[in-house]
């Protein structure tokens, strides 16, 4: 088994609390499922759309700098088999029902 | 939690409080997707929401003016976090409420206004709930709540919970519209059973705020809540096993809600101290005789007749008026019945209420008169206001037909 990142981006529901509960509801659901697989390493956070960025040299940008559909809205560790197990996982993420994406990257562990 | 904010925002600033709840919604569920729902999510929201009250706070007191009773102490750091603190508590909490509410029943709101800003605002009703709670329209909630917002944001502040005459006047507006809140749960068109008894819910939610305050719990509004209880109480019975409707006479009583019950006779033996009597006393002495009553037959209808007649004394309306005289027929026979409907002097406001139509065809029933019944079904039926209330007039102007007619046992829907 191998650990993968799934950084989530874009994918914006609609700001109507019926709309945002029935989203989340999609989310739980899903997370469920995941960890009653023994998928999830750790179901990680969602970040604030907020930030700076440091860039080199040495200089300061207010915000992550990117189209909203571009800015990570959050991270999950999971644990798969290979990236294509890891991929067919993601599938089921409801960020995709809305216009949003995952980025499936394989953790490098080197196992010594 | 939106009162909690508006006192500390002030009132004008009462879309700001509202943003900063929406806000804190938000990221709560943003949070949850990931972590699941805490095992205590109100408190998760209230500490979401005061994070982010502290934040605007900071960011914006030297622009905005915040509410002028707190005025200095929000402006340095020395006072801002502990004051808020002190607003967070759950005492405080609940004081804020009872600003609200009280706040919303404006005078200068009508009655239907005001029980939507009180759904809005203090049950956290979205604009469609409450439009579907009323069965109105979106459009025709969301200007009605934006005009009560305005008229409140025009208070200047909250209203002040004191043991003034101010209070007192105002005390009965709340109290006429938390009725009002329950009866729309209890007797509405809304097809929605769910949200009919979440809004009963919050209506007794609320009258026990006003009894947890010592100047508001007098007995009138320990009546009122009685009233709540006791009504609550037969909730359960109100749809049958297969979910059709049935008035208070047709009612299984083995499903009433005991618990409920006893707390309504006990709070109306509360209502009890003091010279005061109220619409509220009355219509909850009704509502205990039903309940100590163990079958229909063993009601007795001499009592309730009697509140009725104090009821008319106190408020009289043709609806008042007719639940009397329906008390009457049970009482007398459907004759004297028949002569005290038509001895209600505006009777003629009753025509598109289909309960009335159901009430003379059952005396009609009773005398035996099953062709004079069945128009006045037809009528109820006409009337009907939901597919519940439709099938229920449907199954009453089926037995007027055929020889079984006339039945003698005939169950009016007194009382609801």
């Amino acid at each position: 088994m191998s650990q993968f990142v799934y950084l989530y981006r874009g994918g914006d529901a609609g700001r109507s609390p019926e709309r945002m509960q029935q989203t989340m509801q999609k989310w739980l659901a899903w997370m469920k499922d995941l960890r009653e697989k023994g998928h999830i390493t750790d179901p990680g956070h969602p970040l604030d759309r907020t930030g700076k960025t440091v860039k080199s040299p040495k200089t300061i940008i207010d915000g992550p700098y990117a189209e909203t559909k571009d800015v990570v809205g959050g991270y999950t560790i999971v644990e798969a088999r290979d990236l294509d197990h890891a991929v067919q996982i993601s599938l089921g993420c409801p960020i995709l029902e809305v216009d949003g994406s995952v980025e499936v990257r394989p953790v490098m562990v080197v196992n010594m | 939690m939106v009162a909690v904010l508006t006192r500390i925002f002030g009132v004008h600033n009462l879309a700001l409080a509202e943003d900063v709840v929406q806000d804190a919604f938000c990221r709560a569920l943003e949070v949850w997707k990931f972590r699941g729902v805490p095992e205590n999510p109100t408190a998760w929201l209230m500490t979401t929401a005061k994070h982010r009250a502290l934040d605007v706070l900071r960011r914006e007191r030297t622009a905005r003016s915040f509410a002028p009773e707190l005025g200095r102490l929000l402006e340095t750091e020395w006072t801002l976090a502990p004051i808020i603190e002190e607003l967070f508590e759950p005492h405080a909490i609940q004081d804020d409420q009872l600003r609200m509410m009280f706040s919303c029943c404006h005078p200068r709101l009508p009655e239907a206004a005001q029980v939507a800003l009180v759904l809005h605002l203090l049950c956290g009703f979205t604009v469609s709930e409450v439009a579907s709670a009323f069965v109105s329209t979106h459009a025709a909630i969301e200007k009605r709540l934006s005009r009560a917002k305005k008229v409140l944001a025009e208070s200047q502040t909250l209203f002040e919970v004191a043991d003034t005459a101010d209070f007192i006047a105002r005390l009965s507006g709340v109290q006429r519209a938390l009725y009002l809140l329950f009866n729309e749960g209890y007797h509405s068109a809304s097809a929605d059973a769910g949200i009919r008894v979440e809004l009963c819910e919050e209506a007794m939610h609320l009258v026990t705020l006003l009894l947890d305050h010592p100047f508001a719990a007098g007995p009138s509004t320990r009546a009122l809540a009685a009233l709540f209880y006791l009504h609550a109480a037969r909730l359960p019975a109100r749809l049958d096993a297969a979910g059709e409707f049935r008035p208070l006479l047709e009612q299984d009583r083995s499903r009433w809600d005991v618990e409920l019950m006893s707390e309504g006779l006990r709070l109306l033996d509360l209502s009890a101290e003091g010279a005061e009597v109220s619409a509220y006393h009355v219509e909850a002495g009704i509502a205990s005789i039903h309940a100590l009553a163990r079958s229909h037959e063993e009601t007795d209808w001499g009592a309730i007749v009697a509140l009725y007649d104090t009821l008319m004394g106190i408020g009289p309306t043709p609806v008042v008026a007719l639940n009397r005289a329906i008390a009457i027929g049970q009482q007398e026979g459907p004759d004297r019945g028949l002569a005290e409907i038509a001895k209600i002097s505006d009777r003629e406001r009753l025509a598109a209420y289909p309960f009335y139509a159901a009430a003379l065809g059952d005396l009609e029933t009773r005398r035996g008169r099953p062709d004079r019944a069945r128009e006045h079904f037809e009528k109820a039926l006409a009337l009907a206001r939901t597919p519940k209330e439709r099938r229920y007039f449907a199954q009453r102007l089926g037995t007027c037909d055929g020889a079984g007619a006339g039945d003698p046992e005939g169950r009016p829907p007194v009382g609801e």
